[in-house]
């Protein structure tokens, strides 16, 4: 991957609440469909390097859609299409025929709404993504995996059984666990689709915890409905509504002075 | 009103009941009359394990003698006779071991071949193509494939397998279209002949359906996080296909796969024209090349001939019962085959 461009925000507000901060993931007028109906209108936002931004907005509204653009997961959906704009992630526009979509997905590594560990050993999980490239150095994958594990605070609570399935840890340690295996490629970003939506609030906070710890080091985008947590954990915070984006802005300002009624009306609970 | 319903419905499924216990019953109670015996070793080894053979039925001085081919000739040099009057009864003596061994050829044979082919088109509809028209036209296809009737198949394979397939010759055909290839030697279309090959293909096209079906149900049954997963991580489609489906997919896949196979092992109008000998006295030899070129007897098409194709006795009797006796032991071993290996397989993945 090419070098972030330095170039000048293309719009003020609400493209970036933080126009001098380095952009890792740059949406610029994307109009995205499913077949004939239209799940993004002209979408425009800078995600910063380094932070955690959340997309927040009520079911339906595209946020998840937009998030699994920057790592092109809509490939796999046959009728979705790019109607119009560009993303680029680095740089470099990443729906171009062609970008390298592997290259691509290591650098924007992904965690989904429900936990997927595979049902390969602990051990296994973490290894996966270097093993299919090729990376079979035992020296190398067990200090991978011991690494991945503690910056997934995971380390401690399976050292003892790396060996056991992925399967068998409860429903909190399975999420850490594929933040662990996304970890282990190395990205840069890493998405999150709602990772905390299917935990009790003891995992909740843990995985919070988790995010706060890793956002120093990588770029985090996260889905959530839940807007306490978004509140708590992010920097920065776009609403969305009806495939718009409505407002981007830093989070503490999101949640105390929006800019718009509609996301005054969201995050005071009136509506969604 | 309510009770007459529920004795009606009742009556219709015990009646189902009543049909197969009555059908195995019989099958079961008269084909052990052949299979088993009372003495030791209390089983028809020479029924398991030979050849069929013609029957001999005379009274020779005095006494009454049931004798197959062998025997009966064995007798005659023994003793010196030179024409003992008897009445003879084909296929009435000796075992069926050649169409045991034939069916399992042909199964095995016909089983690689529809796994093969079925799981690959069901990795590509279910996997790779996209929901669309064409694929939509590929699965009507299939669905009408598996409604053919078995005779058509049976006429499919004797079209192109049996008289139209290229054999490679050192010789120049001249009743078949041929094609030089050079050094002496021509591609003649003059097709494979009744023979494994032949029977074992019009089989797989049988079974093809019934495998892509079972393996399009198996990949889906593959949770879809796992794929997402694995390409998220920047796994290539077929690595993630390779490393995150095919593995937990593959006991459903081979379990549904061989029942289906199993069931169209049984079929008889298939291999009648393909592969298919009413006799043969020796097993096919000559290496595995050679002998996919060579037909075989097998168990369904032999029950078919003495039972429909020879005259009825007492006689012919006792080797049709065996016959569809032993034929149902292998067939019910197969399907508890893959119910077993199915177990087996799962346990090893869960999730």
């Amino acid at each position: 991957m090419k070098p972030l461009e330095s170039k000048a925000p293309t719009a003020a507000a609400p493209t970036s609440p933080e126009p001098d901060h380095a952009c890792m993931i740059n949406v610029e007028n994307l109009d995205f469909y499913y077949g004939q109906s239209q799940a993004l209108k002209n979408i425009n936002l800078r995600v910063p390097a380094q932070k955690v931004t959340a997309f927040i907005g009520p079911s339906g509204c595209g946020k998840s859609t937009l998030l699994r653009c920057f790592n092109r997961m809509n490939d796999m959906v046959d009728i979705a299409r790019i109607g119009n704009g560009r993303i680029s992630v680095h740089g470099v526009d990443i729906h171009q025929e062609d970008v390298d979509v592997i290259a691509l997905r290591r650098q924007v590594g992904m965690v989904f709404q429900k936990s997927n560990p595979f049902p390969k050993s602990i051990y296994e999980n973490i290894t996966y993504g270097l093993q299919i490239q090729g990376v079979n150095n035992r020296r190398i994958l067990d200090e991978v995996v011991e690494k991945s594990l503690r910056a997934a605070a995971l380390w401690d609570e399976v050292k003892d059984r790396l060996h056991a399935s992925g399967m068998g840890l409860s429903g909190g340690q399975q999420q850490r666990l594929c933040i662990a295996r996304a970890i282990a490629v190395e990205p840069s970003i890493i998405l999150m689709d709602e990772p905390c939506s299917a935990l009790d609030p003891i995992a909740t906070s843990k995985v919070e915890e988790l995010i706060q710890q890793l956002k120093g080091k990588y770029t985090i985008v996260i889905v959530t409905h839940n807007m306490q947590q978004a509140a708590r954990i992010s920097d920065f915070t776009a609403f969305f509504y009806m495939g718009e984006l409505i407002e981007y802005d830093r989070t503490g300002r999101i949640f105390t002075s929006p800019a718009c009624k509609q996301t005054e009306d969201y995050v005071t609970g009136r509506f969604g | 009103m309510e009770r007459g319903a529920f004795l009606f419905f009742g009556a219709a499924t015990y009646f189902i009941l009543l049909c197969a216990t009555v059908i195995f019953g019989i099958i079961i109670v008269r084909g052990s009359a052949t299979v088993f015996k009372t003495t030791p070793p209390f089983v028809n080894w020479t029924f398991l394990t030979h050849a069929p053979e013609t029957l001999y039925v005379f009274d020779y001085e005095g006494r009454h003698y049931e004798l197959g081919d062998k025997e009966f000739r064995q007798f005659k040099e023994e003793r010196h006779a030179g024409d003992i009057p008897a009445e003879s009864y084909a296929h009435s003596a000796g075992g069926i071991w050649p169409c045991i061994v034939g069916t399992a050829q042909l199964v095995i044979g016909s089983m690689a071949i529809a796994l093969f082919i079925g799981i690959c088109a069901a990795i590509y509809l279910n996997e790779y193509s996209r929901q669309g028209r064409a694929v939509h036209f590929i699965r009507l296809a299939i669905l009408n494939l598996a409604g053919v009737p078995s005779i058509v198949f049976g006429l499919f394979g004797l079209g192109l397998f049996v008289h139209f397939m290229p054999m490679l010759d050192s010789f120049r055909s001249d009743a078949a279209l041929s094609v030089p290839l050079g050094f002496h030697h021509w591609l003649n279309f003059r097709g494979w002949g009744v023979c494994l090959l032949s029977g074992w293909f019009t089989l797989a096209f049988m079974a093809v359906p019934v495998v892509i079906t079972a393996s399009e149900e198996s990949l889906k049954a593959v949770p879809r996080g796992f794929r997402e997963a694995s390409l998220a991580l920047g796994a290539t489609k077929w690595q993630s296909i390779r490393t995150n489906v095919l593995p937990y997919a593959l006991p459903g896949m081979l379990t549904s796969a061989i029942l289906g196979i199993a069931r169209v092992a049984g079929e008889t109008a298939p291999i009648m024209f393909t592969a298919a000998y009413v006799m043969r006295d020796q097993q096919s030899g000559g290496g595995l090349f050679s002998s996919m070129f060579q037909g075989v007897m097998a168990l369904p098409y032999h029950i078919y001939v003495v039972s429909s194709k020879i005259p009825q006795n007492q006689y012919t009797e006792r080797v049709q019962y065996g016959a569809a006796f032993v034929f149902l032991l292998l067939v019910m071993g197969i399907a508890f085959a893959s119910i077993f290996l199915r177990i087996k397989m799962r346990n090893r993945y869960r999730w």
